[in-house]
């Protein structure tokens, strides 16, 4: 019965208005944000003394212009497009995770003792799913803590997110000062099975940057979330459940079992990002280098527009402003860079609502 | 009495909302010293009449006239100023404050100037709590108070303000038959103290009860202007509903053969059925009723008697206190939503923007909502037939504009209706639940859902109609029940049913045979 004249009649419609409406929606708030970060980046460097040309000269070569900058931020955008696509994945359910912290170093830690208990040798194609298991495994079990007092005793996951950010990584701490540290350092010995293979050791350029193999898996994971979300019964779910919650309960989705398989998916992401740090990086777990990463994740999310390829953007975005900040250290601070993404971050907040007015406005006006 | 000024006058008053008219031919004369209610249907103009008293819309014509002085198009500041005084149906109070800090909210009286003079603001209010009998301690926190105080805070903050007019919207909707009376007494004595009272509301026991006049409107008109004395709620009832030009007035379905191979127990059963509401009332209160294949039951009643709790229970979104509710046999009473489903339950939600859309999402994810799972294939929802289940239903019930990737919220009232509508009647079921199908849907939309639920009834599904527009609900029924205060006031075949006779039960005026 469908009949193709309708479908016809359609399809310019489908390629045309929405389309361009949505990509604009999309980019056109980061963008803006980007301009007036830019803006505020000129006043701080002029108020330094300094040509923001030169500065931004000096950025872009030390972080895009060679191999080694590129590579650390390569290296640092994918711990965060795992903690980014783990708050965004939280996000489409209306849940707010600010467990990023924690979960990161509970799968970090949860990677290292795998690499540990596995015997010299193991091959990557074994080790690597193991690791990656337990450090979800980790990362799961810290997120579903939340999710379940939610959804059990109605308390608010951003509160309890915080909190058990304090408590898991303190035990962590305990384990590594107590227990498993090597003698001198807080770290634990280096692991025995997965290390993963460098960027260098493919395309010797690379030297010394530490991007690795993980890079790859961030973007398996940005892919599979977005599979997820927009394709599958789950996303389609969880999706309803963070737009209008009372629609779900009518459409028959149970809100709660959704908080639960969301915040735990979430602290999974999350958690696996900890072998980019722990497999690909210095082999060991050591406390504390999860630090940053998971509230970055926050600003990742937010400026990706929650959406898995807007994510691995921000990620690099992100990334490639922590690298600069050392590249432009010896004309401005490097604490420039932390105020720029400070700005950029309230920029897209501000701006999300702002431009969708104003482009709502101009579109009205060109129609009519 | 002619020479008297009225203390306001709105004539000819057009009000549209795109391509939805509010107010058309709009007018409302109180004079000074009078309760004055204005009744009518949901959505027949008196609150946008007020917001534009109240100076928060401005009218697209007509004039605004207080106490004789035209001031069409004021702002709200001025209407404050005027002395008009607005108390909302929902709350705008503070939690955390005072009573006394919500009421000098925005003019607190201060200590040079800085300090807030807790004292000085908490005399005050005892000062006016004493002068109008609004008696309520100045210090309570707000987030202490029951519903009935807090809307005794609510109206001592329009008169802190300097109000001599005052407009209450739905003020009962949310209290206990004591507090109503007691709201009566304040009301009372505040216009023998020479104010001025516009009552909106759409119970007309408290009209008849409480005002001198009566204006009454209909689909965004004014149709009447009565002195209370001179009135029943009866002919009340027949002004607000009755209908000049109406489709289905007077049309009344035929019987039809009942499918013999019926067994007893098909269609829907519901057994003494409770339902507790939010401040530990009973809303729904052991109501009892079966729905046959092939039939439809019609709930009439003036809204908040307990239809919307009742239709929210049978679909699974609100838990029961009591009774038993049975589809086909199956006891689903304490069953999820998506086992109801299975059991073959659809339900047309009377919210479409709270219950039957996700507003983001496109029309044809829209249309598989409560049907994902026949959708998925392992997990996966199959996206082609997604759309093709989406372009039949399109053409099917002509929602327009025919585009299965655009977002709900880009159609009209009308259309997302339909998009609901079709989703649930192209479904495999067995009982119907329509809440409000009609609500908010254009004349041609309405003929159409109306051959789609009698379709339906030919068919054999067993169909509860809710609705508050008694035409359709005498238009389609095959009987009728009347729910006043949470129970059935009567349950009558619709060949006995008029407006009139329903009218009686739904003021709870007459009661009836109902259990």
């Amino acid at each position: 019965m469908t009949g193709s004249p309708l479908a016809a009649e359609i399809k310019p419609t489908v390629s045309g208005a929405p389309w361009r409406e949505r990509a604009e929606e999309a980019l056109i708030p980061p963008l803006v944000a980007l301009l007036v970060a830019l803006i505020c980046g000129d006043l701080l460097i002029l108020s330094y003394g300094q040509s923001p040309a030169a500065v931004y000269r000096l950025l872009l070569e030390g972080t895009w212009g060679n191999a080694y900058g590129f590579g650390q931020v390569l290296y640092k955008a994918t711990t965060l497009a795992f903690t980014g696509l783990a708050v965004s994945f939280g996000l489409r359910a209306g849940l707010f995770n600010i467990g990023g912290e924690s979960q990161l170093a509970a799968g970090g830690f949860a990677a290292a003792l795998t690499g540990l208990a596995l015997p010299v040798g193991t091959p990557l194609i074994l080790a690597l799913p193991l690791c990656m298991i337990a450090a979800g495994a980790a990362g799961g079990v810290a997120g579903s803590v939340p999710a379940y007092l939610k959804t059990r005793f109605g308390a608010h996951e951003v509160i309890v997110t915080i909190m058990l950010n304090f408590i898991v990584l303190a035990l962590l701490n305990w384990f590594i000062a107590g227990h498993l540290h090597v003698p001198e350092t807080l770290h634990t010995p280096e692991i025995h099975a997965g290390v993963l293979p460098r960027l260098a050791d493919i395309s010797p350029q690379f030297h010394g940057s530490a991007a690795n193999l993980a890079l790859i898996v961030a973007v398996l994971a940005a892919g599979v979330v977005w599979f997820y979300l927009f394709r599958s019964r789950g996303g389609y779910d969880l999706r309803a459940v963070g737009l209008q919650p009372s629609a779900a309960e009518y459409g028959g989705i149970s809100v709660g079992r959704v908080w639960l398989r969301a915040l735990t998916l979430s602290g999974m992401i999350a958690g696996i990002g900890g072998i980019n740090y722990v497999l690909g990086y210095k082999h060991y777990y050591e406390d504390g280098f999860a630090s940053g990463a998971g509230f970055m994740g926050i600003a990742v999310a937010l400026v990706g527009r929650n959406h898995p390829i807007g994510v691995l953007v921000a990620a690099f975005f992100f990334a490639t402003l922590s690298q600069g900040g050392l590249a432009i250290h010896a004309f401005v601070p490097k604490q420039m860079m932390d105020v720029l993404q400070g700005v950029v971050i309230l920029a897209v907040a501000v701006s999300v609502p702002e431009v969708r007015r104003i482009l709502r406005g101009a579109r009205r006006r060109s129609d009519a | 009495m002619k020479e008297r000024e009225a203390a306001v006058r709105l004539s000819g008053i057009e009000k549209s909302f795109g391509a939805i008219m509010a107010n058309h031919g709009a007018s409302l004369e109180v004079m000074p010293g009078e309760i004055h209610a204005l009744v009518g249907e949901n959505g027949a103009g008196k609150s946008t009449l007020m917001r534009i008293l109240g100076g928060l819309m401005k009218p697209d014509a007509g004039r605004v006239e207080v106490n004789g002085r035209d001031v069409t198009g004021w702002s709200t500041n001025d209407a404050i100023a005027a002395g008009i005084g607005i108390v909302h149906q929902h709350f705008m109070l503070v939690p955390t404050l005072s009573v006394a800090e919500n009421l000098v909210l925005g003019c607190e009286p201060k200590t040079r100037g800085v300090v807030l003079d807790y004292n000085r603001a908490a005399d005050d209010v005892r000062k006016l709590s004493s002068e109008t009998g609004l008696v309520i301690a100045p210090e309570r926190l707000v987030s202490d108070l029951s519903v009935g105080e807090a809307q005794r805070v609510e109206i001592l903050k329009v008169l802190f303000r300097g109000a001599r007019i005052l407009v209450l919207d739905e003020p009962t909707a949310v209290l206990s038959p004591p507090e109503v009376r007691e709201l009566w007494a304040v009301l009372r004595r505040l216009r023998d103290k020479g104010n001025t009272i516009v009552l909106i509301t759409h119970r007309l026991d408290e009209v008849v009860e409480l005002s001198d006049t009566i204006t009454v409107m209909r689909a965004g008109q004014t149709v009447a202007r009565i002195k209370t004395s001179e009135t029943t709620p009866a002919e009340i009832a027949r002004l607000m509903v009755g209908r000049e030009v109406s489709l289905s007035a007077g049309k009344r379905v035929q019987p039809i053969a009942r499918p013999t191979n019926v067994r007893p127990d098909q269609g829907l059963d519901v057994r003494n059925l409770g339902i507790t509401g939010s401040h530990g009332v009973r809303v729904v209160d052991g109501v009892t009723f079966k729905v046959q294949p092939g039939e439809i039951l019609g709930i009439a009643g003036v809204e908040g008697n307990g239809q919307t709790e009742l239709i929210e229970a049978l679909a699974g979104l609100r838990t029961v206190a009591g009774g038993e509710i049975l589809i086909d046999g199956n006891d689903i009473t304490r069953r999820s939503v998506a086992i109801r489903h299975d059991a073959g339950l659809s339900h047309i939600p009377e919210d479409r923007h709270r219950r039957g859309l996700i507003l983001e999402y496109t029309v044809a994810d829209n249309l598989i909502l409560g049907l994902q799972k026949h959708f998925a294939k392992r997990g996966v929802i199959d996206g082609d037939r997604v759309l093709e289940n989406a372009l039949e239903e399109i053409s099917s019930f002509d929602i327009r504009p025919p585009n299965p990737v655009l977002p709900a919220r880009a159609l009209s009232g009308g259309n997302q209706q339909k998009v609901v509508v079709a989703r649930e009647m192209g479904r495999s079921f067995s009982v119907l639940l329509a809440s409000q199908p009609t609500r908010g849907v254009d004349v041609g939309a309405i003929e159409f859902i109306h051959q789609q639920l009698l379709d339906a009834r030919a068919k054999g599904k067993a169909i509860l109609l809710v609705s508050a527009e008694l035409n359709e609900v005498l238009a389609l029924s095959d009987r009728i029940a009347v729910m006043y205060r949470g129970k059935f006031a009567v349950v009558m075949p619709s060949a006995e049913a008029s407006e009139e006779v329903l009218g009686e039960y739904m003021i709870g005026t007459k009661k009836g045979n109902a259990a």
